[in-house]
């Protein structure tokens, strides 16, 4: 009775991709709610007059933007460490690769309006006296080679690194570990001059991007609701991939990788492909940061950014997708307030979050709301 | 209940042992340092009188100009006659004030004195006793006159007198001197000063600058002699002066026409250089060992709680700040005595880190006993807190640790090699470390608990061993172990809120790179680490070289995740 029901449910899932969030209520509300509030802001910053009560104004519009792509990066962890239990503690690294990406199109935008004034060399090419472009920087004033290379670089590094790990097999606290090596790796790298990305001051003074003013309240706006959109869509797709078959191995990885391999199923291409796509998910995600933010540095490999959001997918629940969503919008806000209101006392919170998260929410926020509907049901079947 | 019982004392027996291990230690280090400041003490004895000194002084004050120059050879005579030390040292403190223009003498009294300039005002000085006189103005005072002829007699003295001085640190000084300014007459006075001369270092010195010397002589003979002599010299000099020999002048003559001198020219070259890559690569090796040495500190107290007990301590780098800390917090309530500071700062560094250490396993680990990544999530908020913690209880800023007199310094085995003394001593300290680890984690009860914890917890715990209180010790252990590394690098680096941060992902690899569970893969991961990045720096610059070490680490991984060393047998799974 309950197979057939399950096997039902599945049949109408492969239907099409968008009744399948449908199906069960936490996408129902989560989209629903992404929806409101992205539609409630924009067109409250677009229409309401400032004096107004319900008046969103443009600095909150970009500071939301901002969550909502760090909210895809701990979606893009979330796919993998809540679905796959691999824990990568590297993922700020590919975020990075993809804003560096992002970054390195809108330096080309810029054209001869920086403060030396050259046509083709970027600010700080022409403070370090280089003469010519680099090669990695040609074609990075296309947007659509831009947009590309936002995919591909995190991907190709992501395939090359998995490819290697999981072919022999390297698992758990060694695979975290591996990967905190390789954004540390790329932190150091990043921070010399000699690599071309404009060392430890990053890439910054944006101008325009596809024509448009960063700073106008127009492209701020679109900027937002193309946030969210994509946050929508990146949702549909994992949450699309986790239900196919694919999906269901991948669960079956995680939870038992040793039977999976048994059966018959080459768990660590599984591994591998799932370990690119959420690669991919954080570069998109550091190509929505840049603009938005306006600078790029190498800071931003540091081991400590992606061990954060490691934290964000733990407080907000993992294994849920939306989850990682609520936990990265709620640990931002509190950060961006307590970095505000009392700079030193954020790290002890941070900390503190950290330690209580894991010992006493192993489940996070959505583990709470998890146990009082299980009660709920409880008592409806005990009545 | 017996056998707990048992092992409670067998504990508290090995708690005992180690620490007078410690005690042992602690006494070893202090005898260094004591002997050290005995010597420190030696010098500022008073002088007995000297009545012929004091009448040369008196009629300094009333000679004039060509007077002079009998009178500064009567006191140079003296000098070098005289058997006490102190007269040589005195004589030529005077030489270099008259050089200097400083040399005075009242005008009423006629009694000679050395000025001193301090920051706003004066002081002088009695050239015999060195003590401090009465002054009031500089009127009161008139200087002794020198003119160049003058500066020329009391150099050539001040030469004489070095080369011929007691003390060999000065004379080595002084033969340094003379090489580079090799007149006539220097060159007799070091030929005079060779067949007088007792100690073979500075013997060689001489030799070496008078073959220099004769390089440029016309007589092929010598030159040939000069030669051998030079080969294999490592002094900077003697390879200039060969490579200036062996080039063409302007008209593309050689500056050496005879083509054997030539060739034997070439030949010592040659071996002076290989030489010289010899020692070039041993001191390359040191300082690989040296960061190697500092690896193995960092990384050895997590081979035990991350290699034998399998606890993921992202705090372990904090230990490390807290023992660095330590020893700040000590030299600061001990001022007067830094090297005993730092001495007892290594008990003490133990004691915090590992008390702070078992907290952290009482407090939050073995709650989350199997679950190896939340395991790693709770303890890197654990190092944020204490990071922060440190932050605001001293600042955010670096606090200097001041190192002793006896850290400081350099062996200086030849002109190309010298070995610091700090570093020498880091080494040292960490392999006694090492086997004071090995020594524990082998041969004690302890050790023996752990490895049978380790293994199999249930039977461990069957056969009586209170797992629970082995855990806490291990890692109490582990982490005192990484209190005592900060002490040792508290004195190599910066001691900041974010020293830990900087070695754990360092520590983490030179372990996975070892191989788990192998305390001696961490000690040749460590060092190993050390001097191939050290080997690679002079390469491609530090910041590459550490990152090709991070990146190879990373592909060695895949091709051994086990390590240099795997564990074998049923404990794998």
């Amino acid at each position: 009775m309950n197979t057939n029901a399950c096997v039902n449910r599945r049949v109408q899932r492969r239907a099409s991709l968008l009744p399948l969030a449908w199906q069960d209520r936490g996408s129902q509300r989560f989209l629903l709610l992404l929806f409101g509030i992205t539609a409630f802001c924009t067109l409250s910053n677009g229409l309401l007059p400032e004096e107004s009560f319900l008046y969103v104004d443009t600095y909150t519009i970009t500071l939301l933007g901002k969550y909502l792509s760090y909210a895809l990066l701990a979606m893009a962890v979330d796919v993998i460490w809540g679905y796959c239990g691999i824990l990568s503690l590297g993922h700020g690294a590919f975020f990075a690769l993809g804003a560096y990406a992002m970054g390195m199109y809108l330096m080309r935008q810029i054209g001869d309006r920086g403060v030396y004034g050259d046509k083709v060399l970027p600010d700080f090419m022409v403070f370090l006296n280089w003469q010519e472009l680099p090669w990695f920087w040609y074609g990075f004033s296309s947007f659509p080679f831009a947009m590309l290379m936002v995919v591909l670089v995190p991907g190709l590094l992501a395939y090359g690194f998995a490819w290697m790990a999981f072919r022999s097999r390297v698992t758990g606290v060694y695979l975290s570990i591996m990967t905190q090596a390789l954004t540390y790796a790329l932190l150091l790298a990043f921070f010399r001059n000699e690599m071309g990305f404009g060392g430890n001051n990053g890439l910054t003074d944006f101008k325009d991007i596809l024509g448009f003013d960063l700073q106008s309240q127009g492209v701020r706006l679109v900027l937002f609701v193309l946030s969210a959109l994509v946050l929508a869509l990146a949702y549909l797709l994992s949450r699309y991939i986790l239900e196919s078959k694919f999906g269901r191995v991948i669960v079956a990885v995680r939870d038992a990788e040793s039977r999976a391999r048994f059966v018959g199923y080459k768990t660590e291409d599984y591994k591998v492909w799932l370990f690119v796509y959420s690669a991919v998910l954080a570069g998109i995600a550091g190509a929505l940061y840049v603009p938005q933010v306006g600078i790029i540095n190498p800071g931003e490999f540091s081991p400590l950014n992606s061990i954060e959001i490691v934290v964000w997918v733990a407080v907000g629940g993992r294994g849920l997708l939306y989850g990682a969503v609520l936990g990265a919008l709620i640990v931002n806000f509190a950060k961006t307030r307590f970095t505000a209101l009392m700079p030193d006392a954020w790290l002890f919170i941070l900390g503190f979050l950290f330690v209580a998260v894991t010992i006493a929410l192993p489940k996070g926020v959505m583990g709470i709301f998890a146990a009082k509907a299980e009660k709920k049901s409880q008592k409806q079947a005990s009545q | 209940m017996r056998s707990r019982k048992n092992s409670v004392v067998v504990s508290c027996v090995l708690f005992m042992r180690m620490t007078l291990v410690f005690l042992v230690l602690t006494v070893m280090c202090a005898s260094v340092f004591a002997e050290e400041s005995i010597a420190g003490n030696e010098k500022n004895q008073t002088l007995a009188p000297q009545p012929e000194l004091s009448a040369v002084l008196t009629s300094l004050s009333q000679a004039n100009l060509s007077q002079m120059p009998n009178l500064i050879s009567a006191m140079e005579k003296l000098g070098l006659e005289s058997t006490d030390p102190d007269m040589h040292r005195i004589i030529m403190a005077i030489f270099q004030a008259q050089l200097a223009g400083n040399l005075y003498y009242r005008k009423n009294e006629k009694q000679l004195v050395v000025l001193r300039k301090l920051d706003s005002s004066y002081e002088v000085l009695d050239p015999l006793s060195q003590k401090v006189l009465a002054f009031e103005t500089k009127g009161q005072l008139q200087k002794i006159r020198v003119n160049n002829r003058l500066r020329k007699n009391l150099n050539a003295s001040l030469a004489r007198m070095t080369l011929l001085s007691p003390d060999v640190g000065l004379r080595l000084q002084a033969v340094d001197q003379l090489m580079t300014h090799s007149t006539d007459e220097n060159l007799s006075l070091l030929k005079r000063a060779r067949s007088n001369e007792t100690d073979s270092t500075v013997r060689e010195k001489m030799n070496i600058a008078l073959a220099l010397a004769a390089l440029d002589s016309t007589d092929l003979e010598s030159k040939q002699q000069a030669i051998v002599t030079l080969a294999g010299s490592l002094e900077p000099l003697v390879k200039a002066k060969l490579e200036a020999k062996l080039a063409k002048d302007d008209q593309g003559h050689f500056v050496e026409p005879n083509k054997k001198l030539r060739a034997a020219m070439q030949q010592a070259l040659t071996d002076i250089e290989f030489k010289r890559r010899v020692y070039a690569f041993i001191e390359t090796l040191f300082f690989g060992l040296s960061l190697g040495s500092v690896l193995l500190l960092a990384a050895i107290g997590l081979s035990i709680t991350f290699g034998v007990m399998g606890v993921i301590n992202m705090a372990h780098g904090e230990m490390i700040m807290l023992g660095a800390y330590t020893t700040y917090v000590l030299q600061t309530l001990m001022p007067d005595a830094i090297g005993w500071a730092l001495v007892l700062s290594i008990p003490a560094a133990f004691v915090v880190s590992a008390l702070v250490g078992i907290g952290i396993e009482r407090g939050i680990i073995r709650f989350l006993k199997g679950r190896p990544l939340e395991t790693l999530l709770a303890t890197f908020g654990l190092s944020l807190i204490l990071q922060q913690a440190v932050r605001t209880v001293f600042s955010p800023l670096n606090r200097q640790v001041v190192s002793p007199q006896w850290m400081s310094g350099a062996l200086h085995v030849n002109p190309v090699l010298s070995i610091t003394y700090g570093r020498l001593y880091v080494i040292v300290f960490s392999f006694l470390i090492f086997v004071l680890l090995l020594f524990i984690m082998k041969r004690t009860v302890l050790g023996l608990y752990v490895m049978a914890v380790s293994q199999n917890r249930d039977m461990a715990k069957a056969m009586g061993i209170r797992t629970e209180w082995v855990d806490a010790m291990t890692f109490g252990l582990g982490s005192g172990i990484a209190g005592m590394a900060g002490v040792a690098l508290s004195q190599l680096t910066n001691v900041g809120p974010n020293l830990g941060q900087a070695y754990i992902i360092d520590s983490f690899m030179v372990v996975v790179f070892g191989g788990v569970g192998n305390l001696w893969g961490t000690l040749v991961g460590g060092l190993g680490l050390g001097v191939v990045n050290k080997f690679l720096e002079p390469m491609v610059g530090a910041v590459l070289a550490k990152i090709l070490v991070l990146v190879a680490i990373i592909l060695f991984i895949q091709k051994r995740p086990r390590g240099l060393f795997p564990q074998k047998g049923r404990v794998v799974e």
